[in-house]
């Protein structure tokens, strides 16, 4: 086992490097600079700040010194929020990002399985309607549209939420921003959970297991829904890595401080350092909760094991 | 408890209680008065220093401008009066100015504010390596150009501290805005002492020592910054405001919610066009629109490989443009319709306009009918030309409208839109025919606008235009120290571009704020620059 995950993270760090090589350089491609703006700058200015940043040395020299920097932990300064490094933005946001994603996907998961289970046995009935319905109107509707919604309605008219703020964490910030970024999800994993129940359900080691006289309950809990949620685990790898690092939407409407929108500000603002370092970021989240998920395959199908 | 049960307890105890009672309400009438008066602001955007002298953005200067107090500042109308300097004279050359300090002027951590202190932070804000963005406005001071340069060290800045209290600033030519730009916040002095001993992090709660009316005490980036009143400031018993929160939201929906459930007093994330009308039925006087030193105008690329090199296309285009079905239609939200590159509300007073402004629309169109045709364009042989924007509903809109009243013309009008920052840099590139262009000013005077068209500088190098007889013009105007011999020149100045049709300028600018009814001293001002040592709230 140990060996498998000593051998993964071994695999990982080639991906990595190509990823950080290339978004280093297709960043640079993108027409204009970090200190592009409605005036030009006087030559001198320019020169200082190309300068202060060491954009004025030659692309691959650049390239060697942020990789050197990357390799002892330093992702640089960012070159927008200048008093803050890039290893600050993401040490203070992330925590944020963190719980409201982690929340997200455990009230996904918490409502999104059993949904998709009560589907798939009342399958074809008006239950089974009813909550795909309801599923494929969360898939549907953007959440910039439900939350600014939920936001005017619970917040504004009705007054029981505060609409928007992080106030270090406190339930009542944290109630609408989860509920707006689970949505989704629970319809996602609703949707899948009952395709693959309905699928297991019809498999021969069910019907051996009812053939033994086993009754329906134990049928499901025991031998059906540990299979069936397969899919939906192998989707919770990239999902609860995209959940964490935050939405740009959620943040923006809110008013969070996570780190979802330094993926987009940064691009915009051409903030190169602050680019990567989330891209680096994310990258090594991907593999780890690919990880983390391949490592969880084991105890939930009895034909995978990872022995030496 | 009733006076039953207070009855049955016995007397002792009873005596101590109703003692404890009648503290408590002593207490409370005591603590209601006295209660922490807090203000909650929406700044619009995060911060990405509040480094004086690296700052670029309003939202910055916002909060720096509380905390560091330049020598010359600014009252709740924008209008210049003595900061941390209690006076100042320029010599009759002016050439020399000399700023007298405060004697009661006090960084917070109890230390004088002295010359030195200033002519070490100007030394530092010309220091090519804190890469300044608006260096260039200290560049008359003697030597300036050449410290930013690298090429002069900062020792030889034209500034010495004639004793604790006097500040000498030599410059190379008179320059008649010189005091705006020490009204700047990146021109404040900085604390000598702590920047020596910290080094960079010395703009961290806790590191800081500050000189204005507000100490910084928390910075949770992307949530909130806390203010809270310096004690050491010299006239901290007229600051009403105990304590100033500042929450960095970007969405107008975001804040305006958070400003109808009362979470915030103050707001400054713009107003979406769209609803304006809807939000001012609902708003009333907390929505507060003012006129901004800032013009929307279009750059024309005037190089000879350009179509609008031709002075008649240049002319016709503006002629057609209807200006009032821009602000009135599209708008609506009382932006002034322009005919000029200087906003009107720009202090200084410049005049100036496009000879069309006083014609009616049926000649303007038939003129420019005429002029395309001598151009060798017209409805049968169309003029193809290509319109950038950056990403902005009201930008689409307006390019929208344009390439319809244009047509006529037989312009037909390809649309570019590209974000912020491809936008500019195409421009910077020069890579564009007709160019969305925003410009809102650094500092409160005309040349700040004029002199970005003179050669060299920012418009001039994107757009290519040249004019030897209006740079001189402009420099003259910036070397005039009487006030009207000044405007005159300006005037001509800006005569002379607007009668080359240099640009299509659309509209001045308008500022929109949400404040609500409980704040007091907030006042409407040209430069959108509002201290905090002037408001106050009802609890």
């Amino acid at each position: 086992m140990l060996s498998y995950i000593a051998k993964r993270l071994a695999m990982a760090i080639p991906t990595l490097l190509i990823v950080i090589t290339a978004s280093f350089f297709l960043m640079r491609v993108a027409p204009g600079g970090p200190f592009d703006g409605e005036r030009q700058l006087p030559p001198e200015i320019e020169a200082n700040l190309m300068a202060a940043y060491h954009l004025d040395e030659p692309l691959p020299m650049q390239y060697l010194r942020y990789m050197g920097n990357l390799f002892q932990g330093d992702f640089g300064p960012s070159f927008k929020y200048k008093d803050f490094s890039v290893t600050d933005l993401i040490a203070q946001g992330f925590p944020v990002s963190l719980e409201l994603g982690g929340l997200a996907i455990a009230l996904a998961l918490l409502l999104g399985i059993p949904m998709g289970v009560m589907a798939a046995l009342k399958r074809n009935s008006t239950v089974d309607y009813l909550l795909m319905g309801t599923a494929l109107g969360g898939i549907a509707v953007p959440n910039f549209v439900i939350a600014p919604l939920m936001a005017l309605f619970f917040g504004v008219i009705l007054g029981w939420l505060p609409v928007g703020g992080w106030n270090g964490g406190a339930l009542p910030n944290l109630v609408l921003p989860v509920v707006a970024l689970a949505i989704q999800q629970i319809a996602y994993i609703a949707r899948m959970m009952r395709a693959s129940m309905i699928e297991v359900l019809g498999s021969h080691f069910i019907r051996t297991a009812r053939a033994k006289g086993l009754n329906e309950r134990q049928v499901i809990w025991r031998h059906a829904l540990r299979p069936a949620m397969l899919p939906v685990l192998s989707y919770l790898g990239p999902a609860i890595a995209g959940i964490i690092t935050g939405s740009v939407v959620i943040e923006q409407i809110f008013g969070l401080p996570g780190i979802g929108r330094y993926f987009v500000q940064g691009a915009l603002n051409r903030d190169y350092t602050l680019v990567m370092g989330t891209v680096v970021f994310y990258g090594v989240l991907i593999v780890l909760m690919n990880l983390i998920v391949d490592l969880l395959y084991s105890l939930f199908d009895p034909q995978i094991r990872y022995d030496d | 408890m009733t006076d039953t049960t207070l009855s049955r307890l016995p007397a002792c105890r009873r005596h101590r209680l109703l003692k404890r009672i009648a503290l408590a309400t002593l207490l409370l009438s005591l603590a209601v008065p006295g209660m922490a008066a807090t203000l909650r602001i929406d700044n619009s955007a995060e911060p990405g220093t509040l480094d004086p002298q690296k700052t670029s953005g309003v939202w910055e200067a916002r909060i720096v401008r509380e905390l560091f107090e330049t020598l010359v500042s600014q009252d709740p109308e924008g209008e210049q009066v003595p900061g941390l300097a209690s006076h100042w004279q320029l010599s009759d050359d002016g050439l020399t100015w000399t700023f007298t300090l405060r004697d009661d002027a006090r960084w917070s951590d109890g230390q004088p504010v002295t010359a030195s202190d200033a002519v070490f932070s100007l030394r530092r804000l010309l220091s090519p390596e804190i890469a300044a963005h608006n260096a260039n406005l200290y560049y008359p001071i003697q030597n300036a150009r050449a410290v930013n340069a690298g090429k002069a060290n900062p020792a030889t800045l034209g500034v010495h501290a004639v004793d604790d209290h006097h500040l000498e600033i030599r410059l190379e030519r008179p320059t008649a805005w010189f005091l705006q730009a020490m009204a700047m916040p990146e021109a404040a002095p900085l604390p000598e002492h702590v920047l020596e001993a910290d080094g960079e992090r010395w703009v961290m709660p806790g590191h800081t020592v500050v000189s204005g009316p507000f100490t910084l005490s928390e910075w949770s980036p992307q949530d909130h910054i806390t203010l809270d009143k310096n004690e050491h400031y010299y006239d901290a018993g007229e600051v009403a405001l105990d304590e100033v929160i500042l929450y960095p939201l970007e969405e107008s929906a975001a804040a305006l919610n958070r400003f109808r459930t009362g979470a915030l007093d103050i707001s400054y994330t713009s107003v979406p066009g769209g609803r304006f009308e809807k939000l001012r039925q609902e708003l009333g006087n907390a929505l507060r629109v003012s006129p901004l030193v800032a013009e929307y105008f279009y750059m024309f690329n005037v190089r000879p490989d350009s179509p609008l090199s031709d002075i008649r296309i240049r002319e016709a285009l503006n002629l057609a443009t209807r200006r009032e079905v821009i602000t009135e239609q599209l708008l609506g939200m009382g932006q002034t319709p322009s005919y000029w590159l200087v906003p009107r509300v720009t202090s200084g007073g410049t005049q100036g306009e496009l000879p069309m402004a006083q014609m009616s629309m049926n000649e303007r169109m038939a003129r420019a009918r005429e002029l395309m045709k001598a151009a060798g364009f017209g409805p049968n042989h169309p003029l193809g030309l290509t319109l950038r924007y950056n990403t902005l509903e009201d930008h689409k809109k307006i390019a929208v409208a344009l390439a319809a009243m244009w047509q006529p013309l037989g312009v037909e009008v390809s649309l570019i839109n590209t974000e912020a920052i491809s936008h500019y840099a195409a421009i910077r590139e020069g890579d564009f025919q007709l160019a969305r262009y925003g410009m809102s000013a650094t500092l409160n005077d005309p040349y700040d606008f004029l002199g970005s068209y003179t050669t060299g500088s920012s418009a001039a190098r994107s757009s290519g235009y040249h004019d030897d007889t209006y740079d001189r013009l402009v420099e003259q105007s910036s070397e005039a120290i009487d006030p009207s011999a000044r405007v005159e020149l300006l005037t001509r100045a800006q005569q002379r571009l607007l009668d080359d049709y240099a640009l299509l300028p659309l509209y001045d600018y308008v500022n929109t704020a949400l404040v609500s009814e409980r704040v007091h001293g907030w006042e409407s001002s040209p430069m959108d620059v509002h201290p905090l040592r002037y408001i106050s709230i009802e609890e």
